[in-house]
């Protein structure tokens, strides 16, 4: 299962998610992270990843879904807390250069 | 564990909810046999991708169809030499895969969608794919990790 909870920090939403965003729980991310960004327009969408255990090849596309749609708009979405999981899919993909990703929340407040 | 035989076998129906219950095994037994984190992970996530491919293309994402899955411990001759292997098999009996999406998309076009088959190429040394009639079979290979450094000596040598 998947659980998504959004916190909200002047212009910024913060989605903090555990479990797992899989082929059985990435649409409920990427519905949550598409109407934050192109229906309330969200300025900037942080995505806190320190509980995620494991994200497959759709989650990964829910994210890539995040970042165009915040494109399109002008936002930023940014990643941070990637578990070695995580990181790895993002890089099979090649795409941790496409990605804002920090460490923690503070440096991704901070950027 | 012996040298060579079944390990796991499953039947599992084509429900997304159950890709969660077979990572777990998959991890489980990885870490049985010796691989180490980033291959436990890495073998573990091309089973979940196969998967999820069964479930989405093969069946359309109707659930309750059947998906064998099968892992067994295998020595596989490699050059004169016998190397121990994990060998996981996954059936069903949908709809073909199209040959031209097993390769995956290409890395330069940043779009959602079609990096399933790069996440299972990049988990296993071996995959091979067959479609007879209605029955569909995907075969992964990982060798174990303790056979790359101990090559075997064919008979008569």
């Amino acid at each position: 299962m998947v659980q998504i909870i959004a916190r909200r920090k002047d212009s910024t939403t913060i989605f903090d998610i555990s479990g797992s965003i899989d082929l059985a729980h990435s649409s409920e991310l990427r519905r949550e992270v598409l109407l934050e960004i192109r229906e309330k327009r969200t300025p900037r969408v942080i995505l806190n990843l320190v509980e995620v255990k494991y994200i497959d090849s759709s989650g990964v596309a829910s994210l890539v879904e995040g970042l165009k749609a915040s494109r399109d708009v002008g936002s930023r979405f940014i990643l941070f807390g990637l578990s070695a999981g995580a990181y790895e899919v993002l890089k099979i993909s090649r795409l941790l250069t496409i990605f804002e990703i920090y460490d923690t929340e503070e440096k991704a407040l901070e950027a | 564990m012996h040298r060579t035989g079944w390990l796991l076998q499953l039947e599992l129906p084509s429900n997304p909810e159950i890709l969660s219950v077979v990572r777990s095994a998959v991890t489980r037994l990885t870490e049985e046999l010796g691989f180490p984190a980033a291959e436990v992970r890495a073998i573990t996530r091309a089973v979940d991708e196969a998967l999820a491919n069964v479930i989405r293309h093969a069946y359309g994402g109707r659930p309750g169809q059947t998906i064998q899955l099968s892992c067994r411990r295998v020595q596989i001759g490699d050059c004169g030499k016998k190397r121990a292997a994990l060998e996981i098999v996954l059936e069903d009996h949908g709809v073909a895969a199209d040959r031209k999406k097993l390769c995956g998309r290409s890395f330069d076009d940043v779009r959602p969608g079609g990096l399933g088959m790069h996440f299972i190429q990049e988990g296993v040394d071996v995959m091979q794919y067959k479609s007879l009639g209605r029955r569909n079979r995907l075969r992964l290979v990982k060798y174990l990790p303790d056979a790359e450094s101990q090559p075997q000596i064919a008979k008569g040598e």
